[in-house]
């Protein structure tokens, strides 16, 4: 059944009897797999892939680096959740390396973000230090590449 | 200027296809979908066409040797064992041509002599009756039969041959079919094929897809080897049909005439492309897979749902295609296709297009996207559900 999430990752509107014929199980059999991996939160969603930046004017994503002194109890993880509550966070990871977490947030504008850093991420109990990159351009996400589409010179032969 | 006159009288007798109209109808439509043409939807993949950016950075920009770069002959006799358990020298039994195309017409122009005769089995690509009569042979043609799933069966086999019988074309995995020989199938045409001096060039561009079990070749049989041109190249299992790559292995006295005729013709395949495909032979194994995978899932989409939708398809398992039955419409399979086109915006190819044993079925290729896909099975309904209403008005 790792077939049904592969094809998911790849493109979540297709159907389920499309589903299930392309990995070839009955379509019964990968509605209810379907189901029992939302219920596992295995499947934790499904969202569109956007490029903001030809709708929007102005949008902003950083990259920040946070370090933190982990609590005693639940190590990073009570500090992580006080952080990624908000709503601005859109990802966050734990890191190797140089610093601990890694969060990426997006904005309206420069400013939003910056707001955000100072004001809230930075006055966090624990959080020792911040530094924020701004993403200039997206160039792919998700295996997508961020193009738009180029008019396309068809010319057909037969094979 | 007459060039009727002018003109070779052999090139002049070879009808054009008449699948041109539906690309000229194609190219003008806007939001139509093409499942016409026999070419993967994939971009070679990077690590490949990397590798022939970097022979032109490297300066790589003169002829290779007539019969192909040794490294890449190497590479193929490597491959060729490993994935086929086929045995060639590198040195002697390999030639790189331009595509299979190009191999598919030395190899008839270094066999036949005027008046032999070429037997083809059909529906199957074009290319092979108009080859043969250009090296001044005569094409006899099987009707492969939808019963026998379009496999070459050994009644049939014996029927065609006469003593002119030169050379057999064996076609498969096919275009346009989907159908392939299995092993079984393969002895019971190589019985019939011991003890005569009929050669074979067996076309095995789509050898990499099968779906549920490893293709077979011919020169893998008992007796068989000394017989067979194993056609072969890039272009599907790499997903490389622009690169034009690909090559021919036989034994040395055949290899050795065809090789004389390419360095006229060609001189050697495109250098920047041998590197590609170098690469390709060292590292591709992987890509081939996970195409191959992606394929089989159309492939198994596409055939539930045209059996669902009521037209009859049997099983391929092999190549990119699919190939239903339309006879149930009481359609040519002109009419089908240039209706589907006009009222649906899909274009598949009509079965006649590949000779007289494709009437009645249209090909449909799935190396397309599967929402493409998906929407023309959709729209291939709603047209079946008109027709079904129009023919029950005037019925």
């Amino acid at each position: 059944m790792e077939k049904l999430l592969e094809l998911l990752e790849q493109d979540c509107t297709m159907s389920t009897a499309q589903l299930a014929a392309a990995a070839g199980v009955p379509e019964a059999e990968a509605k209810a797999a379907i189901k029992k991996y939302e219920d596992e939160r295995v499947i934790l969603g499904y969202q569109a892939i956007i490029d903001w930046d030809r709708v929007r004017k102005e949008t902003v994503t950083a990259l920040i680096e946070v370090n933190v002194t982990p609590q005693s109890i639940d190590g990073f993880d009570r500090i992580a959740e006080r952080i990624y509550q908000y709503d601005e966070v859109e990802s966050m990871y734990l890191m190797s390396g140089s610093f601990d977490l890694a969060i990426i947030i997006s904005g309206r504008t420069l400013r939003e973000v910056a707001m955000f850093v100072g004001d809230r991420l930075s006055t966090i109990q624990g959080v020792t230090g911040t530094a924020t990159h701004f993403i200039l351009r997206k160039y792919k996400e998700k295996h997508l590449v961020f193009r738009p589409q180029e008019p396309e010179e068809r010319e057909y032969i037969f094979v | 200027m007459n060039y009727d006159n002018i003109l070779n009288e052999k090139i002049q007798g070879i009808k054009p296809s008449g699948i041109r109209k539906f690309f000229d109808i194609l190219e003008e439509m806007t939001d139509a979908i093409s499942l016409g043409i026999g070419e993967p939807d994939f971009v070679t993949p990077w690590h490949i066409r990397d590798a022939g950016i970097y022979s032109l950075e490297r300066g790589h920009t003169k002829y290779t040797s007539n019969a192909g770069m040794l490294q890449l002959r190497r590479e193929i006799a490597a491959y060729l064992n490993r994935r086929f358990d086929l045995q060639y020298d590198y040195n002697g039994q390999i030639l790189v041509t331009v595509g299979g195309s190009e191999a598919i017409d030395l190899a008839l122009r270094v066999l036949v002599n005027p008046g032999d005769e070429v037997i083809v089995p059909v529906p199957s690509f074009v290319c092979y009756g108009p080859l043969a009569e250009m090296a001044g042979g005569v094409p006899k043609y099987i009707e492969l039969k939808a019963e026998d799933q379009f496999r070459l069966t050994p009644e049939q086999l014996r029927a065609a041959i006469t003593d002119k019988t030169k050379v057999l074309v064996l076609p498969f995995p096919s275009n346009p079919t989907g159908g392939i020989m299995e092993r079984r199938d393969l002895e019971a045409i190589a019985e019939v094929l011991r003890g005569t001096d009929i050669m074979v060039i067996s076309d095995e561009i789509y050898a990499e897809l099968t779906y549920g079990q490893r293709h077979v070749s011919l020169a893998n049989l008992t007796d068989m080897y000394e017989r067979t041109v194993v056609v072969n190249g890039f272009s599907k299992s790499h997903a490389m049909t622009g690169w034009r790559m690909g090559y021919v292995c036989a034994p040395k006295p055949i290899i050795a005439a065809m090789t004389k005729l390419h360095q006229f013709g060609i001189m050697s395949a495109p250098t920047t492309s041998q590197y590609a495909a170098v690469e390709a032979m060292r590292n591709g194994d992987g890509d081939i897979e996970h195409m191959r995978e992606e394929y089989d899932r159309r492939r198994r989409y596409l055939v539930e749902n045209l059996n669902r939708i009521g037209l009859s398809c049997f099983e391929p398992k092999g190549a990119f295609y699919v190939f239903p039955d339309i006879r149930s419409t009481g359609l040519t399979s002109e009419e089908f296709c240039e209706r589907f086109l006009m009222e649906e915006k899909v274009a598949v190819i009509p079965g006649n297009a590949f000779g007289p044993g494709g009437e009645g079925f249209v090909r449909a290729c799935y190396a397309a996207s599967m929402k493409d896909i998906a929407e023309s099975i959709a729209r291939m309904d709603n047209f079946l559900a008109n027709l079904r209403r129009k023919q029950g008005r005037e019925g």
